[in-house]
């Protein structure tokens, strides 16, 4: 019975390597549809008489970023301490410490704000995307949109697209502006340089070129953990697992993609 | 068959040949299948029969492989977006798990068809979907959320949904399963009064056989992917099929294995190695 034996290793390998090639391409092209849908519906919702929202659009807003002002704040503060103490350390061997805010400055604006609010919101905000819409799925709620000819990109993955591309740059803003603050009254403490000397020489050390290196990159990492959350919500089968499942996967790749997205970016615009 | 049997009125749906496969297994196999304008129609069969497969179908949210699936004129296998999103407000479905959107009130549920897609005023939305839930019986019961609902209760809130836009065609998935008799028994009296109230074509898609035939004016059985029978209740009861006979009376079917299957299946997990002779 040549049927029920098992195929050699190898076969089973580029087997199993086509199966999750093809897959991920199937993830990649919704991915890519769902993307262009939500910007059809933004562009032309209005005149077919179903608009995105803009009720639904600040609900998503408030929930990623208001609500997640205390825990970026809180962390935006613990990274600016974190550079301003190692940054002294570093330079006091060379009796540079007075430099450190150059240090200070230039990585907590283009590295350390939009890569801890990427993290921070796909941890928070990413993984709910994932869970919402997966729960939406396998209760059916997604197919009851579409029978009713409400669009489930429009009502459900656009507004989180928006909102994410919009609040997600304001709360890398706020996290510089935290980080930057905090890391001021260590060094003010620990070195005895006044508050207004340290602002003036951040903002002499800054250029908007920094600024907008950062700001770009957040846009990217919120394109990333909005897709990402949603795709993975989409493609939730097999109950209340799968949507565990699911949630996990959605973090996982979202801050593998930002960690990987921001060296990239790095290198393409540094060198 | 089931056109000839039925010349009352004009045919609203009609499926032709509708082949259904996923990998190698066919859950549909060339099913034929009419509902007439104010009808209610049972589609019946025990789980695995396809009949969810079917009504998925006819609802656009798959599209057939090969054969074509009529509703109001349009044909969802191969309509464009925009054709489908028309069609869709003329059908209202009630899902098995009532499918309401959990962060919304009850009113907020029924009104949501409303609000996406007309540009009624609020006031009138919400005498509308209050009439619906007075309807089926939820009155008062507007500011409720879904996990504060019963299971019957839910059941009405989606009928409510379904049919706030006063709908053609009313398409119901399970809409007792779960229940208990009573429950049931109510839920089956409120599609009758639907009916009759509003006029509406109703599909039903159910494995309760009581329900089966206190509702329906005709019943199609589904079995294996196949279309069985299609005919009135007392029709039903009298085929001599063993296959229906076995359906009826709750009677498992007989299930032959093929023993190399039987094997293939018992060995997926950790598939046998040739032995070196």
């Amino acid at each position: 019975m040549p049927s029920i034996m098992a195929p050699r290793p190898v076969v089973r390998a580029l087997d199993h390597l086509g199966r999750r090639t093809a897959g991920a391409l199937a993830e990649i092209g919704l991915a890519a549809s769902l993307v262009a849908e939500s910007f059809y519906w933004l562009l032309v919702g209005r005149r077919r008489r179903q608009p995105v929202r803009a009720s639904a659009l600040f609900r998503q807003m408030m929930e990623i970023g208001i609500r997640a002002l205390p825990i970026v704040a809180a962390m935006a503060a613990t990274i600016g301490i974190m550079l301003a103490i190692q940054g002294i350390h570093t330079l006091r061997a060379f009796g540079a410490e007075t430099q450190v805010t150059l240090g200070i400055a230039l990585s907590m604006t283009r590295e350390f704000a939009p890569l801890i609010t990427g993290i921070m919101v796909a941890g928070r905000s990413g993984s709910a995307l994932a869970a919402r819409l997966g729960t939406m799925r396998i209760n059916q709620e997604i197919d009851a949109l579409t029978v009713m000819g409400i669009s489930p990109v429009r009502f459900l993955v656009a507004p989180a697209l928006f909102a994410c591309l919009i609040i997600v740059p304001c709360l890398t803003v706020f996290n510089g502006f935290v980080g930057l603050a905090a890391a001021g009254l260590y060094v003010s403490v620990e070195l005895g340089m006044s508050l207004a000397v340290y602002a003036e020489e951040v903002l002499t050390i800054l250029s908007p070129h920094d600024v907008l290196h950062g700001l770009g990159k957040s846009v990217i990492f919120a394109l990333l953990i909005a897709v990402i959350g949603v795709v993975n919500g989409l493609m939730v089968s097999g109950g209340a697992e799968g949507v565990g499942r699911a949630t996990t996967r959605a973090v996982v790749q979202s801050i593998s993609a930002i960690v990987i997205t921001d060296m990239l970016f790095v290198f393409v615009v540094t060198r | 068959m089931d056109a000839l049997d039925h010349p009352r009125s004009a045919v609203i749906i009609a499926i032709r040949g509708l082949v259904v496969r996923y990998a190698d297994r066919t859950i549909l196999s060339g099913i034929d299948l009419d509902v007439h304008d104010g009808e209610i129609v049972v589609i019946m069969g025990a789980s695995g029969s396809g009949k969810s497969t079917l009504l998925r179908h006819m609802l656009g949210l798959e599209r057939a492989q090969e054969g074509s699936v009529m509703v109001l004129g349009v044909d969802v296998a191969s309509a464009g977006q925009a054709a489908l999103a028309a069609l869709r407000q003329r059908i209202g479905v009630a899902f098995q798990s009532g499918a309401l959107f959990s962060s919304m009130s009850v009113i907020d549920n029924i009104m949501l068809p409303l609000a996406e897609l007309s540009d009624l005023d609020p006031t009138i939305m919400r005498i509308m979907a209050r009439l619906k839930l007075e309807v089926v019986g939820l009155g008062g019961f507007e500011d409720l959320m879904p996990a504060e609902l019963s299971g019957g209760m839910t059941k009405r809130a989606a009928f409510a949904r379904a049919i706030v836009t006063d709908p053609k065609i009313l398409f119901c998935d399970e809409p007792s399963a779960g229940l208990d008799p009573a429950v049931a028994s109510a839920i089956d009296d409120l599609i009758l009064r639907l009916r009759a109230a509003m006029g509406m074509t109703v599909v039903v898609v159910t494995h309760e056989l009581a329900s089966a035939f206190k509702i329906a004016d005709r019943i199609a059985v589904l079995d294996q992917g196949e279309v069985l029978f299609v005919g009135a209740p007392e029709a039903l009861r009298q085929q001599a099929s063993e296959r229906i006979q076995n359906l009826l009376n709750r009677r498992p079917q007989d299930d032959t294995l093929d023993p190399e299957d039987y094997l293939r299946r018992l060995t997926a997990e950790h598939p046998l190695r040739p032995v070196p002779l």
